[in-house]
């Protein structure tokens, strides 16, 4: 009863001597990013032009010149360094703890149902609250030293990072497990084949909001009863109207958050290799 | 007459349930069936859409409780699911995070029987044997359908199962390439000499493929009739013109209309 069929050689479908198509234009390639540095030179030197031609008062609205010569005398005369040293190790360690517990719990959470349900009210109480809230009561409990504006960012970073964890490792594809369970899967099989590869992307993009709410967190906790910081510059600089210098210090917070959430992507790149781009 | 073949496959009044999460309720999806595979076999199962042939195949390869009856696989009953058995799943069931390569390793990596570097050479051998040499380092996303799913049939070949299980295999391919990977299948099987069960709900695939075609019932199934495919082994595509071949599909077809009447799916003028 066997079929038989006449052609037994196996023929292959050939994949390698690729031909190349001619390489594309240095505009073609870069089109986007030129595009966009475009829009903010123009926007920048409009801005130079209205404090320049006295459209706008200086005061007010400080300008890319004197931001640029304030910042640089800021690093020049050290005065800088206290304030991103202090800024810089709430961030590293905060964030650094929200990382180091929201992942694990997270996918402990993600992986236990029975875990997951008895943490869950507390977790998305906590989720739903603007952590920022909870300052005052955090600053009673860890004074107004450094560790209640590490405690702050930890509290606005690890939400976001256990949320998405969790979601990560809950939706796993169904037919992904069928498959698993198919070629004899044990649990803990499944969970290091299926459930945690296709959590990384749910469980970066956790990383990438995380990022935003620690920077939040430094600004915010800074402002009250600080010594140093970027947060701290920017609210003693504000209430002395110093613009120049406040625009030094949200042009801080806002590149660390830029290279942040570039080197992100460059680790979620990594990780992604399999995944159709989309767009151009 | 031959001699007393082996069953590779056998199913003693097999029953399914189906539990519906939500109201509780249970409902029968196939009652009291009787199937024997033989070695070298390709068996199809036909009926009306719905009416639980994937099911089968699930609990074929113990992914589902039976709810009464036995399954024999080389006359051993089987308790979930076991490498002597092995699916092709629908459409894209492939893991989009791994190469070609890693995907046929897949089943053997979960064995943890055989060394990595063993592993690996069996892979490639059985994506050479479906014909994707030089694409072992795609990722699935790289392929087009018909090969993502040869990736899926040598994912499942490389288990050397005594029986291989294919879920429609082919139905979220456009019509050429399905019938090309028709007579790719018949040639990649031969190779590797299994015995296979066959899910599709086109007939024409069903009569080009198999040495019998099994036709269910409306739910909840039973076996309605077992047609003996009597074509030539060597099976060309030339041959799904021949009147043959219309006949067996057209009687086929009708049984499956009758299944469908009854469940108010095709109402009659």
């Amino acid at each position: 009863m066997d079929v038989v069929t006449t052609e037994t050689e196996p023929r292959t479908l050939d994949a390698s001597e690729p031909r190349l198509a001619p390489p594309k234009s240095f505009w073609e390639r870069n089109e986007h990013a030129l595009l966009g540095a475009l829009a903010m030179t123009i926007f920048l030197l409009f801005w130079e032009a209205a404090v320049a031609f006295e459209w706008v008062n200086a005061l007010f609205t400080s300008s890319p010149s004197r931001i640029v010569t304030t910042g640089h005398g800021m690093f020049a005369d050290g005065s800088i360094w206290p304030h991103l040293k202090v800024s810089g190790y709430e961030f590293a360690v905060g964030f650094g703890m929200a990382i180091v517990t929201g992942v694990p719990l997270g996918i402990l959470m993600g992986w236990y149902g029975r875990l997951n349900a008895i943490l869950d009210p507390f977790v998305s109480a906590l989720y739903a609250t603007p952590r920022i809230a909870l300052l005052p009561l955090i600053m009673i409990w860890f004074g107004i030293g450094l560790e209640s504006k590490i405690a702050i960012v930890f509290l606005g970073a690890v939400f976001p990072i256990l949320v998405n964890t969790i979601t990560g490792v809950r939706t796993i594809n169904a037919d992904f497990v069928k498959v698993a369970r198919s070629f004899g899967a044990s649990d803990r099989q499944l969970f290091m084949t299926v459930a945690l590869p296709s959590s990384v992307p749910l469980l970066l993009s956790g990383l990438r909001l995380g990022l935003g709410h620690a920077l939040i967190g430094i600004v915010v906790g800074e402002m009250y009863g600080a010594t140093h910081g970027i947060g701290h510059l920017i609210a003693v600089s504000g209430a002395r109207f110093q613009t120049d210098a406040v625009m030094v210090g949200i042009i801080i917070i806002a590149s660390t958050g830029v290279a942040m959430t570039e080197l992100l992507r460059l680790i979620e790149k990594r990780f992604e290799c399999w995944r159709p781009t989309v767009g151009g | 007459m031959e001699a007393p073949r082996q069953a590779k496959l056998e199913l003693r009044s097999v029953s399914l349930e189906h539990v519906n999460e939500r109201t509780r309720q249970i409902l029968p999806v196939l009652q009291d069936v009787d199937l024997k595979v033989y070695e070298g076999e390709l068996v199809c199962l036909v009926g009306p859409s719905g009416c639980g042939k994937t099911t089968l195949l699930n609990a074929v390869d113990g992914l589902m409780p039976l709810a009464g009856g036995t399954i024999l696989v080389n006359k051993r009953a089987i308790n979930g699911p076991g490498p002597d058995r092995a699916m092709v799943f629908q459409a894209d069931s492939l893991f989009p995070w791994r190469t070609v390569v890693q995907n046929v390793m897949y089943g053997l990596e979960l064995q943890g029987k055989l060394p990595q570097q063993k592993i690996r050479e069996r892979a490639c051998a059985l994506i050479q044997l479906v014909g994707l040499a030089g694409f072992a380092d795609h990722y699935p996303h790289e392929l087009s359908g018909g090969m993502r799913q040869r990736v899926n049939i040598a994912r499942a070949l490389v288990m050397e199962p005594q029986l291989l299980l294919l879920d429609e295999p082919f139905a979220a391919l456009d019509a050429q390439t399905r019938e090309f990977m028709q007579v790719e299948l018949l040639k990649i099987l031969q190779r590797a000499r299994t015995t296979a069960l066959f899910v599709t709900h086109q007939i024409g695939e069903a009569v080009f493929l198999s040495t019998r075609v099994v036709v269910l019932s409306a739910r909840p199934a039973r076996i309605k009739e077992i047609i003996d495919v009597n074509l030539p082994p060597t099976r060309t595509l030339a041959m799904k013109h021949q009147p043959e071949f219309l006949k067996m599909e057209r009687r086929i077809w009708r049984l499956i209309e009758e299944e469908a009447e009854k469940t108010g799916m095709l109402t009659v003028a």
